[in-house]
């Protein structure tokens, strides 16, 4: 079971979380989740460099690594791991924010606990990533969800304990979906006669779900996952959950957990049950398509700083589902980018909303001015996320955004047109509230003078700013290499079944 | 008579012979020596539970002319029982040595030891006489013990409520058995369901709702449930945990053998549709009620009764994987409601304190009691990777293996949503001892040894059971 590097993904996590309930002092806390961490980043890098070297060889598995080891044996349910590039894109993904979170939450109250937690959170992030047994996967869903209600409740801020309690019955509800829809799976995976399975590949290959159960149960595990990535109507966790959450949970909150919707959505729900999707697509096209639109409108309007990145995100993650629906190579690719460009920027932002808060104690962007003079630093690293924001080139957004209406686009029908071009009006709105705040935020004159005392950012807030940064930079420039890392799933044969190009 | 059939009693027997040594020892000890009866207890029901693994893997037997049957899955919920009772015993060692308990603390085991010999017999029987015979042996004694608290007012008023429900739930059972009776000619599970044959006439639809009601009384089942949260609230501590998981348990397995091999052919005629209406009022007004509890105990109470209606979600599916999927829920739910119990008792025993609000803060001075209750409230909940999570899993599983019913799709969704209802209210707790602030707290003090060996037991079912495929699959080979 040892032999294979991705078990090691959750035996990490379970080593720290061991290392810190053995813990005497803040500064042994700290080691272990920046050791740990980086020992995770550094093994999803590691895997990266193998991940590519084999494709270059030519192996054409759909997925590597793959092993299984069985644990329910009636209900053959197995522990099986296997990853292609975008779970490693996402591997990738969840090391960098766990990093720059560990550092964002330096001198957080409670440290043991509130590690614990986020460490217990990111075991179930792992997990679901490198699972490719429903049961299991579903299993680190929920092991991920739970923590946010303790890490919102004792370590968050306003109004708390509301937010906490519904951004965990909304996201719980979600998975309650999920739930019966992977259970209806589970008993039309295999032909009359044969095994029935969890393993996704092997459902996949099997391709004997139904038409009318695909029509059943692929709208519940959308619904599911898509829950979880922030759909209208269901979105209302998002805004009220990021904005009393501490800076490290909203960070990996929306940089890596609300990717788990958009992962799940492809990963099971489209992946199984093509058909279906083709079929339904535009009623979540219709419900996404609105959460872009109205995601950025209400951005405008905020004057909360975690309220206006919180309904970004809600516009965000919507194109993420947004452009999964549209079935088609470049947008999925697209999608893609955006998870991995949305989760580096948004980590960027709330990292910035909390040293900015920690600082000034307001989050209201009526009360703040001028920080540019005063906090030179943190104003230009905000800035930078407002530019990959807007999708400004050479930053990630840009690349994703323009890889996904590109995408979009092929489609020939006037419907998928009129959406995709409602869609992109979402760029105007999206300059409309980043530009507001920093204009209001960083520029014009001080408006508070006890501000003028602030001193700007610690080495290890640079450290965490400065590492997003040069992340989001990174797909701004070298989109290829991301693209490679993920083309091949998006290989002809999962689009031949669909039917589309 | 052929009296080597009384071998096939060896449970039974065994039962009644700790049984017996408990009470001799507590008639005849002295004033001194008598502090060591529960201990005794404990010693001997830990012997007899050890012994029940060693007997669980017999064949088949019976005995009394088929009115008594020993199978591995008989062997099996009673050796879950005896864990679940051996857990409550230690749980209640404190309390019986506390002052006002102490004079009579023999008397709690002896009448424990009792029920449980009552539950074995129910479970056992395949003869509607000797079921009754167990049920009434289970049910009396617990009357008594609901009533042990003499001192307290409520624990009376629940003695009395609990003495009501308990005979006329029995009437209106044995109203049903007579019905069965006058339609059938026989008590014998096996001659009932062949003399019914499919056939499904009013006089059967009527003995079933008779039967189903009185079963609903013993399970606390919705709308038979109006008794739990009183008796529950006013009973001692140590018994209101008995009550709501051994014997909801047994209950729950005896009802799953008589509709299954008594009613079995008339299933989808007769007591499908009773069954579905049952299970979904069961589990959302226990779940709606629970929200509103300020009572620690009066809320386990409601719980519990949400939590008997995904036992019986376990029966619906009526095959193996129901009957395993029952048995382990069962299991699960022991100990993740004894955790809850044995936290509770503890914070009782010490302060006297029973209310939610008391709670409050309750992890800066007593983190591994909140520690604990979390786990516990966890688990109840159906959060991964404790038990509880695979526990609902596999009742779910069950329901729906096989069939493409889509009512029966609709009621697993229901009772899923239902899991969320309940998340609130269990969260509530977690809330309570995590994130809000007391001004007087629930000073620090160190739980009894036994209280302590009680919950690390609870804590160590509640992560392993789940996550140790063994049990599952254990009681899955015994059901098929």
């Amino acid at each position: 079971m040892f032999s294979n590097i991705l078990i090691y993904f959750v035996v990490i996590p379970l080593v720290m979380m061991l290392g810190l309930f053995l813990c005497r002092n803040i500064k042994q806390i700290r080691a272990v989740a920046v050791v740990g961490s980086v020992a995770l980043t550094a093994l999803s890098v590691w895997l990266l460099i193998d991940y590519l070297a084999l494709r270059a060889d030519g192996v054409s598995d759909p997925m590597l690594w793959v092993d299984s080891w069985q644990w329910f044996a009636p209900l053959n349910i197995h522990l099986a791991v296997g990853v292609d590039g975008i779970s490693i894109a996402m591997l990738i993904l969840t090391g960098i924010i766990l990093i720059t979170g560990s550092f964002a939450s330096w001198e957080i109250p409670q440290p043991k606990e509130f590690f614990l937690w986020l460490i217990l959170l990111s075991t179930g992030v792992y997990g679901f990533f490198i699972s490719i047994d429903l049961f299991t996967m579903f299993m680190f869903y929920e092991v991920a969800l739970i923590p946010m209600y303790l890490l919102i409740g004792v370590w968050g801020s306003g109004n708390k304990n509301y937010s906490a309690m519904k951004l965990t019955l909304m996201l719980m509800g979600g998975s309650a979906f999920l739930m019966l829809g992977l259970i209806g799976i589970y008993y039309h995976s295999a032909p009359e006669g044969q095994p029935l399975t969890w393993n996704i590949l092997e459902i996949a290959k099997n391709d004997a779900i139904s038409h009318g159960w695909q029509t059943f149960l692929f709208p519940m595990t959308f619904v599911g996952f898509g829950v979880l990535g922030a759909m209208f109507p269901f979105h209302t966790w998002s805004p009220d959950g990021h904005a009393s959450a501490p800076t490290a949970v909203s960070m990996l909150h929306a940089g890596v957990l609300m990717k788990l919707g958009g992962y799940g959505c492809f990963r099971v729900a489209i992946y199984l049950m093509p058909q279906a999707a083709n079929e339904l697509a535009w009623i979540f096209l219709i419900l996404t398509g609105i959460s872009v639109v109205y995601g950025a409108f209400s951005a405008c309007v905020q004057n909360d700083l975690k309220y206006i990145n919180a309904y970004s995100s809600v516009s965000h993650c919507g194109l993420v589902l947004f452009a999964i629906l549209m079935l088609n190579t470049t947008a999925m690719t697209g999608a893609i980018m955006q998870m991995l460009s949305h989760g580096l920027m948004t980590a960027l932002f709330f990292a910035l909303i909390g040293m900015i808060y920690g600082r000034t104690h307001t989050r209201d962007i009526r009360e703040m001015g001028g920080m540019m003079q005063i906090l030179p630093y943190l104003s230009v690293c905000y800035v930078i996320a407002g530019m990959a924001s807007l999708g400004l080139p050479g930053l990630s957004g840009f690349v994703a955004e323009m890889t996904i209406f590109v995408g979009s686009f092929q489609h020939s029908d006037m419907f998928h047109r009129v959406f995709v071009i409602v869609a992109c009006s979402s760029i105007v709105t999206t300059a409309v509230y980043i530009l507001r705040v920093v204009g209001k935020l960083l520029y014009g004159p001080v408006y508070d003078e006890h501000h003028l005392t602030l001193t700007d950012a610690k080495w290890w807030e640079r450290l965490s700013t400065a590492t997003l940064i040069v992340c989001v930079a990174a797909i701004g420039f070298f989109p290829n290499f991301f693209i490679d890392l993920i083309k091949f799933t998006f290989s002809p044969e999962i689009f031949t079944v669909i039917g589309l190009n | 008579m052929d009296y080597s059939q009384f071998l096939a009693l060896k449970q039974e027997i065994g039962l009644l012979i700790v049984f017996l040594l408990v009470f001799l020892y507590d008639t005849f000890a002295g004033k001194k020596s008598a502090k060591g009866v529960p201990v005794a207890a404990c010693l001997g029901m830990l012997a007899l539970t050890v012994y029940g693994f060693f007997e669980s893997g017999a064949q088949a037997t019976s005995a009394f002319a088929g009115m008594y049957v020993g199978s591995p899955v008989v062997a099996a919920i009673k050796n879950i029982l005896n864990v679940g009772v051996l857990i409550v015993l230690v749980q209640s060692l404190k309390w019986a040595n506390s002052e006002f308990t102490a004079v009579r603390r023999g008397e709690f085991y002896e009448l424990i030891l009792l029920t449980l010999l009552g539950m074995y017999l129910m479970i056992s029987s395949r003869h509607f006489l000797m079921f009754i015979i167990g049920l009434e042996t289970a049910s009396l004694p617990l009357c008594a013990l609901v009533a042990f608290d003499k001192h307290r007012y409520e624990s009376h008023e629940a003695a009395i409520k609990y003495v009501l429900t308990a005979v006329f739930s029995s009437a209106i059972l044995l109203m049903g058995l007579s019905f069965v009776y006058a339609l059938s000619g026989t008590l014998y599970y096996s001659g009932i369901a062949a003399m019914i044959g499919s056939q499904m006439g009013v006089m059967l639809a009527v003995a079933l709702a008779f039967v189903m009601a009185g079963f609903g009384f013993k399970l606390s089942l919705v709308p038979f449930h109006l008794w739990t949260a009183d008796v529950y609230q006013g009973a001692p501590t140590s018994v209101t945990s008995y009550l709501s998981v051994i014997s909801k348990g047994s209950a729950a397995f005896a009802f799953l053998v008589v509709l299954t091999q008594v009613f079995g052919s008339v299933y989808e005629a007769a007591w499908e549709w009773m069954l579905y209406t049952l299970i979904i009022l069961t589990i959302t007004v226990g779940n709606l009620f629970a929200i509103r509890q300020v009572n620690m105990k009066r809320f386990l109470a409601f719980s519990s009764i949400s939590q008997a209606g995904y036992i019986m979600l376990a029966i619906v599916g009526h095959n193996a994987m129901g009957v395993s999927a029952l048995m382990f829920y069962t299991l699960v739910y022991i100990f993740s409601n004894l955790a809850a119990f044995g936290v509770i008792g503890a914070i009782e025993n010490a302060t006297g304190k029973v209310n939610m609000t008391d709670y409050n803060g309750l992890y800066k001075t007593n983190p591994r009691l909140a520690v604990t209750m979390m786990l516990a409230m966890f688990s109840l909940a159906g959060i991964p990777p404790f038990a509880g999570f695979f526990s609902k899993f596999f009742v779910f599983t069950a329901t729906l293996n096989g069939t493409d019913s889509v009512a029966l799709y609709v009621l697993v969704l229901v009772a899923l949503i239902n899991t969320i209802i309940s998340l609130y209210y269990y969260l509530l707790v977690v809330k309570a001892m995590f994130i809000n602030e007391s001004e007087e707290p629930i000073a620090t003090f160190r739980s009894a040894c036994s209280e302590r060996l009680g919950m690390w037991v609870c804590v160590a079912g509640i992560i392993g059971l789940g996550i140790v495929s063994y049990f599952y699959d254990y009681l899955l080979t015994v059901a098929a």
